[in-house]
């Protein structure tokens, strides 16, 4: 027998032994459920992100979301990832800054989370500093200020649990829990929270007309001579309304948070943030992120008449030394009812994504 | 496990196929100021002295070639990509290799595409063009930028932004002008694994025929006719054959 035939002999013998013998269990076969991908996107952008080793299943989607939502991670049993992130904020914090469950206040706003698997690039926070869903999902259980658990504690909680070995023999084959494991769930059910039906969608896919006032708005949106939002937040055929990428755009002269920076030791990174999408800002304030604008009207204000210079400022802050782009009050009004025409509410609302415990 | 499985597998029976990549080819972009390599390690750091005597440095440079070929003295021609998005601040995003498509042999000219010719730059058409927010605005005539070029300029503390973006140009409302230009370099052998060095002298960006003056032509020159056709004039000048290995 040649060398490999043997090693796959071996192989699936390995692996069709595994819990053969124990009796009252369910094959481990899970259904897999790839992403429903908005024809919008098929349309206009590459694929998503989908790590080969964590397939999308109905299984482990699930699993997913009862983890999402189950306050068993945190040290003291009483908050879930829904705490800082809900579902009818697009899944952010409406608190500026969230308090953990000591009480403790962190220093950046929360970020919404959908459409997750189009971030190309995989840097996930504020600072990008975590690559992959699955790696970023490691860091708010043992965040001191955050859910203060230990993976460890987290996963002996797990383990203990009267439902969730068998949930992850079902996602996983494996009823031996670990951070891994939770985090491959959490993530799988991360990336079903796709957003890509608002009324600007709609328009794109010639359901709906928009107003005058929302096209306008786009326009100003799309002009680099008025708002030139475009450079840093998608257009039309990047329905994203990110580039999910850093910059720098003009909030303060000095840093008490050098964001990127930190993460890449860069002095040329200092004071850069990931863009956000613009998607659901109607459900997503505060803004920036250190949540420091309450309302939509404060962000364009910034923009307008708001920017500060510094060091590492983004050269698409063009018109910094005059302090913005200086945008009419109607522009502005326009501009506003075109990020709104951004909102979707199926999205927030959507049964699939609330909490099933 | 699975993963072991599938190696051996694959090497399994090598001995009785013989798989043939053909001969491979690398396309490099380099970029120069003035004879000196610029690379994204420079950015935000390195001072530049352009034709204008402005001091700047740079801290973005991304620019789309299309339809690179390669010519032969026959007139026949071998097309290598339809096109690249070149990106400094993006590891592996400089060159890119090509196999199994050209024999060794000696070709009389490179040529390729700056940016997209009018028959290919059709906006919303090419999904990874998009997902790198590429688009040139419709308002411009759509389809996608062909350079974003940024950086500051001026002395240190009062710094201005420039953002040197090149793609279609608008002569007025609704009427717009192409804004690409071809560039045709010498010619060279290849072997069966050849590296070919395309290089982008960035000074030349500032000068030739028009002395570029960053007072004048700084940012919001997507809408301005007169710095895109300047850009498209002074990109005649820009590209150069590098080393063949």
């Amino acid at each position: 027998m040649k060398n490999w035939l043997k090693i796959a002999v071996i192989a699936i013998l390995f692996v069709s032994c595994d819990d053969v013998g124990i009796e009252g269990y369910t094959p481990y076969s899970p259904t897999l459920q790839p992403l429903n991908i908005p024809q919008i996107f098929v349309a206009n952008i590459l694929p998503p992100v989908i790590p080969i080793n964590n397939p999308q299943t109905v299984e482990g989607v699930s699993l997913g979301r009862k983890l999402f939502y189950d306050t068993i991670l945190s040290g003291d049993n009483t908050q879930s990832c829904a705490a800082c992130h809900s579902p009818e904020n697009a899944f952010t914090d409406s608190d500026r800054f969230s308090v953990g469950i000591d009480g403790l206040l962190g220093n950046r706003n929360s970020m919404p989370l959908f459409n997750l698997a189009w971030n190309y690039n995989e840097k996930f926070f504020w600072d990008g500093r975590s690559f992959a869903i699955e790696g970023q999902a490691l860091e708010p259980v043992k965040n001191p200020i955050e859910m203060h658990n230990t993976w460890n504690n987290a996963v002996i909680s797990l383990q203990n649990h009267n439902e969730y070995p068998d949930l992850f023999f079902e996602a996983f084959g494996t009823r031996t829990i670990d951070s891994t494991l939770v985090t491959k769930a959490i993530a799988q059910f991360e990336r079903t929270l796709i957003s890509a039906n608002s009324r600007f969608d709609k328009h794109l896919l010639g359901q709906i007309t928009l107003t005058a006032s929302e096209l306008n708005g786009f326009n100003v949106f799309m002009d680099e001579s008025k708002g030139d939002c475009f450079h840093c937040h998608g257009n039309a055929n990047n329905p994203l309304w990110t580039d999910n990428d850093f910059h720098n755009n003009g909030l303060d002269a000095t840093f008490l948070d050098i964001g990127l920076g930190q993460f890449t030791g860069n002095p040329a990174d200092n004071g850069k943030f990931k863009s956000p999408s613009l998607r659901n800002l109607e459900f997503t304030a505060p803004y920036m992120h250190d949540g420091r604008f309450t309302t939509i009207d404060d962000v364009i204000n910034h923009y307008s008449e708001g920017l500060v210079n510094s060091p590492t400022i983004d050269p698409l802050m063009k018109s910094v030394n005059s302090g913005g782009v200086q945008l009419s009050d109607s522009d502005k009004a326009d501009l506003k009812a075109f990020l709104l025409s951004l909102s979707d509410s199926e999205f927030i609302t959507n049964p699939d994504f609330q909490n099933p415990n | 496990m699975l993963v072991l499985i599938i190696s051996l597998l694959g090497c399994d029976d090598k001995d009785s196929e013989t798989i043939t990549f053909g001969d491979a080819i690398t396309i490099n972009f380099n970029h120069y100021w003035d004879g000196e390599k610029v690379s994204s390690a420079d950015f935000n750091v390195e001072t530049y002295t352009n034709a204008n005597n402005d001091i700047l440095t740079i801290s973005k440079l991304r620019y789309l070639v299309s339809n690179i070929t390669l010519h032969k003295s026959d007139g026949s021609s071998t097309k290598l990509i339809d096109y690249y998005l070149v990106d400094l601040s993006t590891l592996g995003n400089t060159s890119f290799s090509i196999s199994d498509i050209i024999d060794a042999d000696s070709y009389s000219s490179i040529s390729f595409t700056f940016g997209f010719n009018e028959a290919d730059n059709i906006d919303g058409n090419y999904l990874d063009l998009n997902s790198a927010s590429w688009n040139w605005p419709a308002m411009l005539g759509g389809g996608y930028h062909f350079m974003q070029f940024e950086g500051k300029y001026g002395a240190t503390g009062t710094e201005n932004p420039f953002a040197y973006h090149n793609g279609t140009a608008r002569v007025s409302t609704g009427v717009f002008e192409q804004n690409f230009f071809d560039v045709s370099l010498g010619g060279f052998s290849t072997t069966e694994n050849t590296t070919v060095e395309i290089k982008m002298n960035v000074d030349q960006w500032f000068e030739n025929p028009y002395t570029w003056d960053l007072d004048t032509y700084n940012t919001t020159l997507m809408p301005n006719y007169d710095a895109q056709k300047l850009m498209q004039q002074n990109g005649a000048s820009v590209f150069s054959l590098g080393t063949i290995n």
